[in-house]
């Protein structure tokens, strides 16, 4: 158990030091990251990217019927 | 003007993937490739103990760490397209995505997340082995996470290992390792990272020429021209070998997408490669909008010979693939199309079956889509039961044939300069060479020219098919506005913009500081 937490703090000191000493071009490009996640996941995720079949069908049964629809009456619109 | 133009929902959406696919792929290769030359680097530094070579290791490195970081995740955001813009086609692909991509994933994750950590922060922390080590695991976990999703990719290109459940309306993964050792999927990572690793020593040489050019850190940037050109000249090999397989392949199980590649409407024995050729449309065109080859440099009989390996056999042409030939063995695409409608058919009977709740007539047509005759016979052309008109089937000749014929013509280019500064880095006479430094210099957009051209042959040839022959592009895409695409079109132009302009100056800033500077 010791050698388990002591290892665990071992690599928790290894990142913090790594950050902590992290060159200012590593700290820009680590907002960049953060900004960058933030826009995907908060912004563009939730307002204009839902999983379409998972919001608009309770069940995976649902979800197969409404696509087995789809490819039974869609015709190509890319002509 | 781009409002005047009048782009359907589904070109939207093509146009809107293929932005952040783009995008995406211009942060990938070079981390591919570079992880490689860092290995190599830093095996000099611990074998000559020499700090040149650590300083040397540690200036690229940071270019990999911007260069990963800022391309990193943004693969996701093809993902998040899956689920809202294509969300028929994610459904009906199924698990054969989902295992791969969640393998990648956990790859991602924690092969590259975990050492690219100590590779940055444990210079003398960790054990020179270890360091190595890790950034050994940083390079093949780059590598193989690409695997999967290239593995998915051929998987549209040509779909095996598979079985379609109407139940469901998915299709399930009959045999892994069928799906994994596809022979697309097996050129196609080939090819791929190979063509990573070209742009990477091309982008190391060209940054090496730049330090040369302003006469500083001569001894970093003749070490680093001499690693990257003989690593380059060997990958460049590799990627003009793997190319040609893949174009075999590429003849067995998309021969529409071959013939466009070399504009052959009429199918030939002893048929001539083009070397290069200026398409011009045809007087008498039919329905094909067929278009002569004006101009050409060809090499006679050798399209027979690298696609079967005889100067005597039989390579299809357009026109033989679209109307079929009887003497060659070659159904027509109208057969092909009734086959579909006959597979759609019966999904139509399938779903009444189940709707009226009639489960003895659900059972035998559920047991007709897992009988192999059905599979091989009619539920492969599937898709064909979508095509209104034979020429349909067809993709855009000329944007194929330029883009594939220009992606060949730079890999040779590579080569020659891969091998120019290998040997002028050996015969010592590359310090002197202004004019190739600036070559050297001027080149490095052009693997990344010649990536998307290659992604450009592989979608744009596929097209009509999202699926080769089981799913056209139209009937993948979800029932959304134009407008809210058209919405996240620019969003995502807006977002990759400023991620590339972020990386380009976070980047030229420390190519500028050079390696001496190390911890600003």
């Amino acid at each position: 158990m010791g050698f388990i937490l002591k290892s665990f703090n071992n690599i928790f000191q290894f990142y913090g030091n790594g950050f902590k000493t992290m060159p200012a071009w590593g700290r820009k490009v680590w907002l960049v990251i953060l900004i960058k996640l933030f826009i995907m996941f908060a912004v563009l995720r939730i307002f204009f990217f839902p999983d379409l079949l998972k919001k608009n069908f309770d069940s995976d049964e649902e979800r197969g019927m409404h696509v087995l629809d789809e490819l039974i009456i869609k015709t190509d619109t890319d002509d | 003007m781009i409002e005047n133009i009048d782009l359907s929902l589904v070109d939207w959406s093509r146009a809107q993937f293929a932005l952040t696919a783009i995008y995406h792929w211009l942060f990938v290769p070079l981390t591919l490739g570079l992880s490689f030359i860092l290995v190599i680097m830093e095996t000099k530094y611990i074998r000559t103990g020499s700090e040149k070579w650590k300083k040397t290791t540690k200036f690229w490195m940071k270019l990999f760490g911007i260069n990963f970081a800022i391309g990193v995740s943004t693969g996701l955001i093809l993902e998040f397209e899956f689920g809202t813009n294509w969300s028929n086609y994610s459904w009906f692909v199924g698990d054969i995505f989902g295992a791969p991509l969640a393998v990648e994933g956990i790859l991602a994750f924690f092969m590259e997340s975990t050492f690219i950590a100590v590779m940055f922060f444990g210079w003398d922390k960790v054990s020179k082995r270890f360091h190595i080590a890790s950034t050994w695991l940083v390079a093949i976990g780059a590598n193989l996470s690409a695997l999967w999703i290239l593995v998915a990719n051929a998987w549209m290109e040509n779909p095996v290992g598979m079985i379609f459940n109407p139940e469901t309306a998915r299709n399930e993964m009959m045999n892994f390792w069928e799906v994994l050792f596809n022979p697309v999927a097996v050129d196609k990572f080939f090819h791929t990272i190979t063509s990573g690793f070209v742009l990477a020593s091309l982008f190391v040489t060209g940054i090496s020429a730049w330090f040369l050019i302003r006469n500083r850190e001569k001894e970093m940037a003749l070490n680093s021209i001499k690693v990257a050109a003989i690593f380059g000249s060997f990958a460049t090999v590799v990627l003009i070998f793997t190319g040609d397989t893949s174009a075999r392949t590429i003849a067995k199980v998309q021969p529409v997408k071959f013939a466009a590649m070399e504009a052959l409407y009429e199918g030939q024995t002893n048929a001539g490669l083009n070397v290069f050729g200026i398409l011009a449309d045809k007087d008498d065109s039919d329905d094909l909008d067929e278009k002569d080859i004006i101009a050409r440099i060809e090499i006679p009989g050798f399209l027979s010979v690298m696609t079967h390996g005889d100067r005597d056999s039989f390579v299809a042409g357009i026109k033989d693939l679209v109307y079929g030939s009887e003497e060659k063995g070659i159904m027509s695409a109208s057969e092909k199309i009734e086959r579909g409608k006959i597979a759609r058919q019966l999904l139509l009977d399938y779903k009444e079956a189940r709707t009226r709740d009639e489960s003895e007539e659900v059972d035998i047509l559920k047991a007709r889509f897992e009988d192999n005759d059905f599979q091989d016979e009619y539920f492969r052309y599937f898709g064909y039961s979508y095509i209104n008109k034979p020429a349909d089937i067809v993709p855009n000749v000329p944007l194929v044939f330029y883009s594939f014929h220009l992606m060949v013509a730079l890999g040779f280019l590579f080569l020659l300069m891969q091998l120019l500064a290998w040997y002028f880095s050996v015969d010592g006479t590359i310090v002197k060479r202004k004019v190739f430094h600036w070559i050297l210099l001027i080149s490095i957009p052009l693997p990344y020219l010649a990536s998307v051209l290659g992604w450009l042959v592989t979608e744009m040839g596929r097209q009509p098919w999202i699926i080769q022959d089981l799913m056209p592009v139209g009937i993948a895409v979800s029932n959304l506005s134009t407008s809210t695409v058209q919405t996240t079109f620019w969003l995502f132009a807006a977002l990759f913009t400023a991620l590339l302009i972020a990386e380009v100056s976070i980047m030229t800033r420390q190519i500028k500081n050079g390696p001496k500077i190390e911890e600003e």
